[in-house]
């Protein structure tokens, strides 16, 4: 029995070395708060952990901690106990300050200045979507999630998750100076 | 999770055709990368032991504030409480001391209408002896002296 216990504890290793960059990059692109986004990963992995051994593999392992991390950040804002402290929300960078990080790849001064303000607006108009919508955009074009996986972590329909993606992505062209 | 462009995704339906959109496309690539970056530097940022520091402290002050609010409104509650205390003691005395007074009024016009009964009494019964029986008056008196 203990070697089972032990198994069981180097796999749920292995899974938080492989997902854990990709937990805290949703939190982290969601609240714009390091600290926070830190803070419910951590949650997220302990309460994966109490949790191991109920998981039954019937989705991967990174969408059912995708979940996990999906109700953690939906607690942390609903939750009454917690509203006194939303003042946490302060501690989220502002949009402008989010839009600094680029990839180094890009050649030019003013190309850095394009990507930058195209950033910019791509973070202003995920600021005005809904949770849902937000969610939805941020697993699919962040994490590349695939719609079937999106409708898993979130516990949506498909057919639901396309709406929301089509409603954000026309938000985003919007706020691109696009035409829907 | 895939590594499939989501753009492709949306094709059918709701009117959106992405792909046509390079404008679209390239916003939201860099937004990816922006992300992967800025998380990428998140997790290899030096860590330090100040985090659960932060939080204690944090929650240090709120108890310190919380116990501060308390203390203050015990304080002024209690010096209200006592203050109305002092105040019922004072309308308590006071009220004792006119009771008191009022009853030593009484007692002082009871007793001078008792006087005044006792004089008029006096008065009355003590009236002068009528000149008719002065002579009698007189002899009365000799016998006395003898």
């Amino acid at each position: 029995m203990p070697e089972a216990n032990e198994i069981a504890a180097e796999e749920f290793s292995a899974v938080v070395t492989r997902h854990r960059p990709q937990i805290f990059r949703f939190l982290l692109a969601s609240t714009r708060d390091m600290d926070l986004a830190e803070t419910l990963t951590q949650e997220c992995f302990l309460k994966a952990h109490r949790n191991w051994a109920s998981f039954r593999g019937e989705s991967s392992a990174m969408t059912w901690l995708m979940r996990i991390a999906i109700n953690l950040q939906k607690d942390h804002w609903r939750n009454r106990r917690m509203q006194f402290w939303r003042q946490t929300r302060t501690n989220a960078v502002d949009l402008d300050e989010a839009s600094e990080w680029l990839p180094s790849g890009e050649s030019s001064v003013e190309q850095q200045l394009l990507a930058r303000e195209r950033v910019g607006q791509v973070w202003k108009a995920v600021e005005s979507l809904s949770e849902r919508q937000r969610t939805v955009f941020l697993l699919r074009y962040v994490e590349e999630a695939e719609l079937s996986e999106i409708a898993r972590a979130t516990g949506l329909s498909e057919g639901t998750v396309k709406a929301h993606l089509s409603r954000a992505v026309a938000r985003v062209r919007a706020g691109l100076g696009g035409k829907r | 999770m895939g590594e499939q462009n989501g753009l492709q995704v949306l094709e059918d339906g709701e009117g959106l055709h992405p792909q046509c959109d390079e404008a679209l496309d390239e916003a939201l690539r860099d937004f990816r990368l922006s992300v992967h970056a800025w998380s990428d530097a998140a997790c290899n940022r030096p860590r330090t032991a100040l985090a659960p520091a932060h939080r204690r402290r944090v929650w240090r002050l709120a108890a310190g504030w919380a116990l501060g609010c308390a203390l203050v409104a015990g304080g002024v509650s209690g010096g209200f409480y006592e203050h109305h205390q002092r105040e019922m003691k004072i309308a308590a005395a006071r009220a004792a001391e006119q009771q008191r007074l009022a009853a030593e009024q009484r007692d002082r016009l009871a007793k001078e209408e008792e006087e005044d009964l006792l004089a008029k009494v006096d008065r009355d019964i003590s009236r002068e002896v009528p000149s008719a029986m002065e002579p009698l008056a007189q002899l009365m008196d000799e016998d006395e002296t003898r």
